[in-house]
C-alpha cells in the first residue's frame, strides 16, 4: 500500500506538475503512478538508480542505461539545470513521466508544437550526454552501437559506418552548402528537429497510464 | 513431383466437388453442369443408327465431347481467368490504378455478353472463397491482440448496418412513387443483411495495393471475415422470418441466441478439427507425402460439418486454420509446409479470380429488374450507414487503443467497405418465395459493381490525397529509422518501468498452459524450443547441400565493402551514398536492431510468402557464434577450409535475395577468401556482378580496410546521383548477389533424407 495521506496532501501539486504541460491527467492515473513509485522505491520517498536497475523487464532493452539516466537528468526537470541527481522524489518522477503523456486532442497547433518540442528535447537529451547542445559523432556512434548491440554479430566498424552515414545525412540535409573542408560539428537541436519533422511524435511517444497491472506488481516481478 | 502431383490431383478433385456441392446447394439458375456429378457422362457409344447392316469398323478417330464436357469447361474457365490475371500484370500501369477485381469483373462482363448473345448458360457460381480465407494464417497469432476490436467492428458494425439499412429502406418503400410498396419489413431486413456484408476478397485486393497502415488493414480484413457469422445468422433469421406472417418478440431472442450458437459453434468446431489435425500429424513422420492432404481435408471437413449444422462455416475454417497453423506447422516437414502454402495461395488466387469473373458473366446473363428509386437509395444508405457506423464504433473503442483511429483512418475504414462475392452468393440463393427476388439480385449486383468499381478505383487516390497513415514501405532516412527505433525502445522501457499492464497478459497465460499441456499432446517431441532449433538443423543441412549444388558456378561477386577510412574524421566528408548502400544500411539496421514487442505484424502483401526473418535472424546469430568459435583455427591458414565455409553461409535464400546483402556483413575480419576470387572484386561496385568461381567458396570480405580505398576512384566516376546532396562517399556496399535465390525448402530431389 502506499502512503495515502502523504499522497493526498500533495495531490494538487502533482496535478499541477503534469498539467503544466498542457496534458490532462486524471487522478486515477496519478494514483497509479504513485503506487508504482512506491513499489519501485520500496516505500521510501526517493528512488535511486539501483531501484530502477533492478527492474527485470528492462534487462532486454538495449538503451536501458540511457533511459535510467534520463530519469536522473536535471535537464528533464524543466528547470534549466544541468547535471544529474542521485535520487528522485515522486515529483521529479512525475515530471519525467509527463513527457510521455498524450496530447489533448483539443490542443491548438501551438500547444502541439510546444509539446512536440518537449518530447524531442527529451530524446535529444538522451543522446547529448555532455550537454554541449550538440550530438557529436562520438555520441551518435555510442547510440548506434548500443542499438545494434543486441544482435551480437555486428562489428563495431559496421556500427560506426552507420553512425557516420547518419551524420552525413543530417549534414547534407541541413547544411547543404558545406564546402569540402568544413567541419560539421554535430547535430544541433534545430537540426534534430528538422530530421524528425516527418514523424508524428505526439502519438508515437505517448503512453496512457490507464492500464496499470497493479495487482500483479511485485517489486521486481512483472507480468510481462 | 509425387507430392505435388498428388496434391494437385486431390485439389482439383476437391474443387470439382465444391463446385458441384455449391451448385446444388441453392437455386442457382443453372445448369446442366451442376446436375451431373460424374465426369463420366455415359457415352452413347457412337450413335448406332444402322445397327444391323453396317459392319462396324474399328473407329480410328473419334470424338466424344459430352464425356469430358464438364471438366473441360471448368478447366477452360479457370485457364481463361488465369490468363486474364497474367495479362493484367504485363501492363503494370493498369494495376496501379484499377484493382484486379474490377478488371476481372469487366472481363466477366464481356464474356457474359458473348455468352448471352449465343444463349449459353453460365456455369455454377463458385462460392469457394472459403479457400481464400486461408490468407488469414498469414496474419495469424498477432491477430489475438486486435481480436476484440475486430470482433467489435464485425459484429456490432454489421448489425448496425443491416438494421439501419433495412429500416431506412423500409421507410423508402412506403413512398408510393417508387412502386415497391409490396416489400415488407422482413424482406427489407433480409436484403439489408445481404448487402451489409463486407467482402474480404474485394477489400484485400484494394487495400494491399494501397498499403494503408497495418492496424487499419487488420481491422477491416478481420471485420470482413468475422462478419460472416453475423451475416449468416441474420440471413437465416430474416429469411425464416420473411416467410412468417407475424413476428413475435420471442423470435428476436431466439435470433440472438442463435447468433451466439452460430458464431461460437463455428469457432468450437474449427478448434476441434484443428486439434484433431494436429494430433494426426503427430504421427505422420513416415508418410510425409500426405501431410498436406491432412491439412486440406480437415479444414474442408470443418467447413462441411459446420454447414451441416448450419453454423458459420467460415468461422470454423478460420479457427481451424489458425489452430493448425500453430501446431501442425511444427509437426510437418518443411516441404509439406511449403506445399500447403503454395497450394493455398494458388487456390485462393484462382477462386478469387473466378468469383469476380462469374460476377461479370452473371450480370449480363440474368434478367434484371430495375427500379431506380430502390437501387439508388440502397446505394445511398449502404454508404451512409457504414460511415455512421464506423464513426460511432470508433468513438466507443478509441479510448482503449494506444493509437486511436483518427478521422482519416475512419474514412479509410468506411470507404474500404467493399461488397463482393459473399453478398452475391447470398442474393442468388434467396428463396423464390420472396416476391421481389429479381429486384434484390439486381440491387445487390448494382451495389457490388458500384463499390468495387467506384470505390475500388478511387480509394487509392483518395487515400493518398488525405494522407492516411501508410505503412512505411519506403526507405526513410537512416536517421529517422534510428530515431524511431530509439523512440520505441524508450517507450518500451518507460512502459516497463511504470509497470504497464502487458496487453499480452492473457496471451502469456495461455502460452504457459499451451506449453505445459497442449504441446505435449499435439506435437511430436513437444519440446518447448523445438521449432527454432529444428528449423535451424534443417536449414543447416540444406545449406550444406546448397553449397554442393552451387559448386558449378553462379556464385556472385563478393561485396566490396569499403567503409569510411578511419583516418577521415567527420570534417572531411565528401562522400555520397549510393542507393544500394542505403538499402544495405537499412537492412542492417532493421535486421539487427533489437525488435521489441511488435504491435502489429508486418504485412507483406498477398503475393509474398510469409517471412521467416525471425528464425533467420536467430540462425545468423548462431552462425556468427559458430564462426567466432572457429576463428582460432582460421588463423593458421588463409585458405579457409571448406568445412568452415559451410558454416559461414547465411541461411537459405528467399524471395528477397537483395536484402541478403546485409548478411555478408556479419563476417569476421579475418575470414578471407581464396586468392583467386579476391582481386576480382576490386573492380566491382554497386553492380551485382556474377563471378563464377570454380570454388564453392563464397568470398567473404573484410570490413573497413584501408586497402580498398583505391576502388573509390572508379567509384566516383561511376557514382550515380541519389539526390541526397552533393557529398560523395567512399563507402559502398555493393549489392552482393548471393547464390541464386532458391526457394529455401525446395532443394533436393526427394527420396531419402526427408528432413
Amino acid at each position: 500500500m502506499y502512503n495515502y495521506r502523504y499522497y493526498c496532501k500533495n495531490l494538487h501539486k502533482y496535478i499541477h506538475i503534469v498539467d503544466v504541460c498542457f496534458f490532462t491527467v486524471s487522478q486515477e492515473q496519478i494514483k497509479n503512478l504513485y503506487q508504482r513509485f512506491q513499489q519501485l522505491s520500496g516505500n521510501h520517498e526517493k528512488i535511486s538508480r539501483d531501484d530502477l536497475e533492478r527492474i527485470p523487464a528492462l534487462n532486454n532493452n538495449p538503451i536501458r542505461k540511457q533511459i535510467i539516466t534520463a530519469f536522473f537528468d536535471k535537464r528533464n526537470q524543466h528547470q534549466n539545470d544541468v547535471g544529474s541527481l542521485d535520487e528522485i522524489g515522486f515529483e521529479q518522477f512525475l515530471m519525467v513521466m509527463s513527457h510521455f503523456r498524450p496530447v489533448n486532442s483539443t490542443a491548438t497547433e501551438e500547444e502541439k508544437a510546444i509539446v512536440r518540442k518537449q518530447k524531442l528535447r527529451f530524446l535529444f537529451n538522451m543522446h547529448d550526454t555532455d550537454n554541449d547542445g550538440i550530438i557529436t559523432l562520438d555520441e551518435y556512434r555510442t547510440v548506434v552501437e548500443e542499438l545494434l548491440s543486441q544482435s551480437g554479430a555486428i562489428e563495431t566498424e559496421v556500427a560506426r559506418s552507420i553512425a557516420d552515414a547518419a551524420m552525413l545525412e543530417v549534414a547534407s540535409t541541413n547544411v547543404p552548402h558545406m564546402a569540402p573542408d568544413d567541419f560539421y560539428e554535430g547535430i544541433t537541436f534545430e537540426h534534430f528537429e528538422q530530421i524528425l519533422k516527418g514523424i508524428e511524435m505526439e502519438s508515437r511517444m505517448s503512453i496512457r497510464f490507464l492500464d496499470m497491472n497493479t495487482a500483479t506488481m511485485r517489486c521486481g516481478k512483472l507480468s510481462s | 513431383m509425387l507430392t505435388e502431383g498428388g496434391s494437385t490431383g486431390t485439389l482439383l478433385f476437391i474443387c470439382m466437388i465444391l463446385i458441384l456441392l455449391h451448385g446444388s446447394r441453392g437455386e442457382i439458375p443453372s445448369k446442366p453442369i451442376a446436375a451431373t456429378i460424374l465426369p463420366f457422362v455415359k457415352p452413347n457409344d457412337g450413335v448406332q443408327t444402322y445397327p444391323e447392316d453396317q459392319k462396324n469398323n474399328l473407329p480410328v478417330f473419334t470424338m466424344n465431347y459430352p464425356r469430358i464436357q464438364i471438366p473441360f469447361e471448368i478447366t477452360l474457365w479457370v485457364l481463361l481467368a488465369s490468363f486474364a490475371k497474367i495479362g493484367f500484370h504485363v501492363y503494370h500501369k493498369i494495376t496501379i490504378w484499377v484493382p484486379e477485381s474490377c478488371l476481372l469483373i469487366s472481363i466477366g462482363l464481356i464474356v457474359g455478353a458473348i455468352m448471352h448473345s449465343v444463349h449459353e448458360e453460365p456455369p455454377a457460381v463458385l462460392t469457394s472463397n472459403v479457400f481464400f480465407l486461408y490468407m488469414l494464417p498469414l496474419i495469424v497469432l498477432d491477430f489475438v491482440a486486435v481480436f476484440m476490436q475486430v470482433f467489435w467492428f464485425a459484429v456490432v458494425g454489421t448489425l448496425w448496418n443491416s438494421i439501419g439499412i433495412g429500416i431506412s429502406l423500409f421507410a423508402i418503400c412506403q413512398i408510393p412513387a417508387f412502386g415497391v410498396q409490396d416489400i415488407n419489413l422482413q424482406e427489407n431486413l433480409l436484403f439489408s443483411a445481404i448487402i451489409s456484408a463486407v467482402d474480404p476478397v474485394a477489400v484485400l485486393n484494394v487495400f494491399e495495393d494501397v498499403s494503408v497502415n497495418e492496424q487499419l488493414y487488420i481491422v477491416v480484413f478481420g471485420e470482413c471475415l468475422f462478419n460472416d457469422a453475423v451475416t449468416v445468422v441474420l440471413y437465416n433469421m430474416f429469411s425464416f422470418v420473411a416467410e412468417m406472417p407475424v413476428v413475435e418478440p420471442v423470435d428476436v431472442f431466439i435470433g440472438v441466441a442463435r447468433f451466439f450458437i452460430v458464431g461460437l459453434g463455428g469457432m468450437a468446431f474449427g478448434i476441434l478439427f484443428g486439434f484433431v489435425a494436429a494430433f494426426t500429424t503427430r504421427f505422420t513422420s513416415k508418410v510425409r507425402e500426405i501431410e498436406p492432404l491432412f491439412v486440406f481435408m480437415y479444414s474442408y471437413l470443418a467447413y462441411l460439418v459446420a454447414e451441416l449444422f448450419a453454423i458459420s462455416s467460415i468461422m470454423a475454417i478460420i479457427t481451424c486454420a489458425l489452430t493448425m497453423k500453430y501446431y501442425v506447422e511444427e509437426n510437418v516437414s518443411q516441404r509439406s509446409c511449403t506445399t500447403i502454402r503454395h497450394v493455398i495461395k494458388m487456390v485462393a488466387s484462382i477462386s478469387e479470380t473466378l468469383i469476380f469473373f462469374f460476377l461479370g458473366v452473371v450480370t449480363i446473363t440474368t434478367d434484371h429488374e430495375w427500379n431506380w428509386g430502390y437501387i439508388l437509395f440502397t446505394l445511398l444508405f449502404a454508404f451512409v450507414w457504414r460511415g455512421l457506423g464506423i464513426l460511432v464504433l470508433t468513438q466507443i473503442i478509441n479510448p482503449f487503443r494506444t493509437i486511436p483511429f483518427n478521422m482519416k483512418d475512419q474514412f479509410g475504414l468506411a470507404y474500404g467497405g467493399l461488397r463482393g462475392a459473399v453478398s452475391f452468393a447470398l442474393a442468388f440463393t434467396l428463396p423464390d418465395t420472396i416476391g421481389r427476388k429479381q429486384l434484390f439480385v439486381t440491387a445487390t449486383i448494382a451495389v457490388i459493381l458500384f463499390t468495387v468499381f467506384l470505390q475500388g478505383i478511387s480509394i487509392r487516390p483518395l487515400i493518398e490525397f488525405i494522407n492516411v497513415r501508410r505503412t512505411n514501405r519506403n526507405l526513410e532516412t537512416i536517421n529517422v529509422e534510428i530515431h524511431c527505433r530509439l523512440m520505441e525502445h524508450t517507450m518500451a522501457g518507460i512502459e516497463d518501468l511504470c509497470g504497464q499492464w502487458s496487453r499480452f497478459y492473457w496471451k502469456d497465460k495461455f502460452m504457459k498452459f499451451n506449453n505445459r499441456i497442449l504441446r505435449k499432446i499435439l506435437i511430436r517431441d513437444g519440446r518447448a524450443e523445438s521449432s527454432i532449433v529444428a528449423l535451424y538443423k534443417k536449414l543447416e543441412l540444406q545449406n550444406a547441400m546448397e553449397i554442393l549444388d552451387t559448386a558449378s558456378g553462379n556464385i556472385s561477386a563478393a561485396p566490396s565493402i569499403v567503409s569510411l577510412s578511419p583516418n577521415v574524421d567527420s570534417s572531411k566528408l565528401q562522400k555520397k551514398f549510393l542507393a544500394a548502400d542505403l538499402r544495405n544500411i537499412h537492412d542492417i539496421l532493421s535486421k539487427n536492431m533489437y525488435k521489441i514487442r511488435e504491435r502489429t505484424v508486418a504485412y507483406r502483401g498477398k503475393h509474398a510468402l510469409p517471412n521467416d526473418s525471425q528464425t533467420r535472424e536467430i540462425l545468423i546469430r548462431r552462425h556468427a557464434t559458430i564462426r567466432r568459435s572457429l576463428r582460432p583455427r582460421s588463423f593458421q591458414s588463409s585458405n579457409v577450409p571448406r568445412t568452415h565455409k559451410y558454416f559461414s553461409l547465411p541461411a537459405g535464400k528467399s524471395l528477397e535475395s537483395r536484402f541478403d546483402a546485409a548478411r555478408w556483413h556479419y563476417t569476421d575480419d579475418h575470414e578471407t577468401l581464396s586468392e583467386v576470387a579476391y582481386p576480382s572484386q576490386r573492380s566491382r561496385f554497386g553492380k551485382p556482378a556474377r563471378s563464377s568461381s570454380s570454388k564453392a567458396m563464397i568470398p567473404l570480405h573484410r570490413l573497413g580496410t584501408l586497402e580498398e580505398v583505391p576502388s573509390t576512384d572508379v567509384l566516383n566516376e561511376e557514382s550515380s546521383s541519389t539526390g541526397q546532396g552533393v557529398f560523395r562517399t567512399n563507402s559502398s556496399y555493393s549489392d552482393s548477389r548471393v547464390p541464386h535465390p532458391r526457394r529455401l525448402y525446395s532443394l533436393f530431389d526427394d527420396n531419402n533424407s526427408e528432413l
